[in-house]
């Protein structure tokens, strides 16, 4: 058998979920969607105590439109990825998890669990970090919403509680707006070496608004606020694009790993952050087009 | 995901408390099984230890290779990430439940005949999740077979073969 001993529980409600995490939650660990967390435990580099496996809480697995799209942290990526909802709705969220794994892997792969794992080259926290969505966890203690900045602490460390569970993710519809989200990863369905997404308003040829996330570059998703300010008002045009990637690959400090080192990473984030923004202006100017009344 | 209950699962009367050991209940190629398990047994080792289905093979158990890959109430998923006590209730299909060796599923045909295998090591994940893909999109582009493809390792054949065979497969089964 692969992973060290542990007990296992499956509720079948959220209470009861709630309630094992506040007995067990220290020395345990919650099962999602397991496509990271299983590896971890075969290789016995996570050996907790108890498993607490949220598969079987129905009521966390569901997609309900608004102003702000809230998912529920046991829906799977494959079915967020297809749900026409996010596809009109969240068309940055729908082609992010385009490069989460494979789809056998989101088939599985939920997207509270890809959040609350918080590897520093997922793609999701970017995504919640662009749109400047929200976290909602829970615990019999009561409800916390946070945003991304406060919820992603460092590398695989979020601001989760033993005692809590992520339950729901929001973010707010931008079918108004162009978006793009870009990565360049070493084999298809990899961790990305570098992603980008890029939420952008055009309005008289000019940018009126863009945000941007970088994953793959530290420690949680990355947001540069000189980039944004540097291109709000200016002409949607290429000198603005070039502008923004060598912003990007000066203000960006990345680590060196295995995979890539860090003069690379920087390269990378500058032409990525071009593609990005040229991407998801072009984007913003089709759906300005279509909006427009006959 | 409203997985059928299998009628004769045993219905667990109070709370489910941590536990070292679990009975499940599971349908297999159509079979119902009834067996009591150690929780931290992956599905792979299950149905290949208990069930006998040495046909799902197991790579590197840790989710990259794709070797594993079956269907869990008809999706593609790896059984190496997955507990067997997970698929309590689930209906399961294993490469097994594909073709005989006197009849050969159309996809398996058109792998031997366009060499889309050579060791055969990672063909029944391959298998299983082509079966599935071509269920949802019988007319698949190149580009949306290399996507699927994508999710399984192949040491031998450099994959062109097997895109090759799916292609030819999807259009036996259309014409089917």
């Amino acid at each position: 058998m692969k992973p060290a001993p542990f007990a296992y529980a499956a509720p079948r409600g959220l209470a009861e979920a709630l309630s094992l995490v506040r007995e067990h939650g220290a020395e345990g660990k919650v099962l999602a969607g397991g496509q990271s967390l299983v590896p971890l435990l075969a290789m016995r580099l996570a050996r907790p105590a108890v498993l607490i496996d949220l598969n079987r809480v129905r009521q966390l697995d569901y997609i309900r439109d608004g102003r702000e799209v809230r998912i529920g942290a046991m829906t799977r990526q494959r079915t967020a990825e297809l749900s026409p909802i996010v596809r009109r709705r969240l068309p940055l969220l729908a082609e992010a998890l385009g490069y989460v794994g494979h789809p056998q892997i989101r088939n599985r792969g939920t997207i509270g669990g890809t959040l609350a794992h918080a590897d520093p080259s997922a793609e999701l926290p970017a995504v919640l970090s662009a749109l400047d969505g929200q976290v909602v966890l829970r615990s019999t203690r009561g409800t916390r919403t946070l945003g991304p900045h406060e919820f992603f602490l460092s590398y695989l460390t979020t601001a989760l509680e033993p005692d809590e569970l992520l339950v729901e993710v929001r973010l707010p519809a931008h079918d108004r707006a162009g978006s793009a989200f870009v990565e360049v990863a070493r084999r298809r369905g990899d961790y990305a070496l570098v992603g980008v997404a890029a939420v952008v308003e055009v309005a008289d040829g000019r940018i009126a608004r863009a945000r941007l996330a970088f994953t793959g570059v530290g420690a949680g998703p990355v947001r540069i606020g000189e980039l944004e300010q540097a291109v709000v008002g200016k002409p949607a045009d290429e000198e603005t694009l070039t502008e923004a990637g060598r912003i990007a690959s000066a203000r960006l400090d990345p680590e060196t790993d295995i995979h890539a080192s860090a003069e690379y990473r920087r390269e990378v984030a500058g032409v990525l952050t071009e593609r990005a923004l040229r991407l998801a202006v072009e984007r913003a100017r089709k759906s300005r087009r279509e909006r427009r009344p006959r | 995901m409203s997985a059928a209950r299998t009628p004769t699962a045993p219905r667990r009367s109070r709370k489910a408390g941590p536990v070292d050991r679990s009975t499940i209940a599971l349908r297999v190629n159509g079979t119902a099984h009834t067996a009591t398990v150690d929780v931290r047994k992956t599905l792979v080792d299950f149905l290949r230890e208990d069930l006998g289905l040495t046909g799902t093979h197991v790579g590197c158990e840790h989710g990259v290779c794709g070797a594993c890959t079956i269907l869990l109430d008809g999706q593609a998923v790896r059984s190496c990430l997955l507990f067997a006590v997970q698929a309590d209730g689930a209906e399961i299909a294993t490469v097994e439940s594909l073709g005989t060796l006197d009849r050969l599923h159309p996809l398996q045909e058109a792998f031997r005949e366009h060499h889309g295998l050579q060791c055969g090591f990672c063909t029944p994940g391959i298998l299983m999740s082509m079966v599935r893909f071509l269920r949802e999109q019988p007319r698949p582009t190149d580009e949306e077979i290399r996507e699927v493809l994508g999710g399984h390792l192949c040491r031998c054949t450099g994959y062109q073969s097997i895109v090759e065979a799916v292609r030819d497969a999807a259009g036996r089964l259309a014409g089917a």
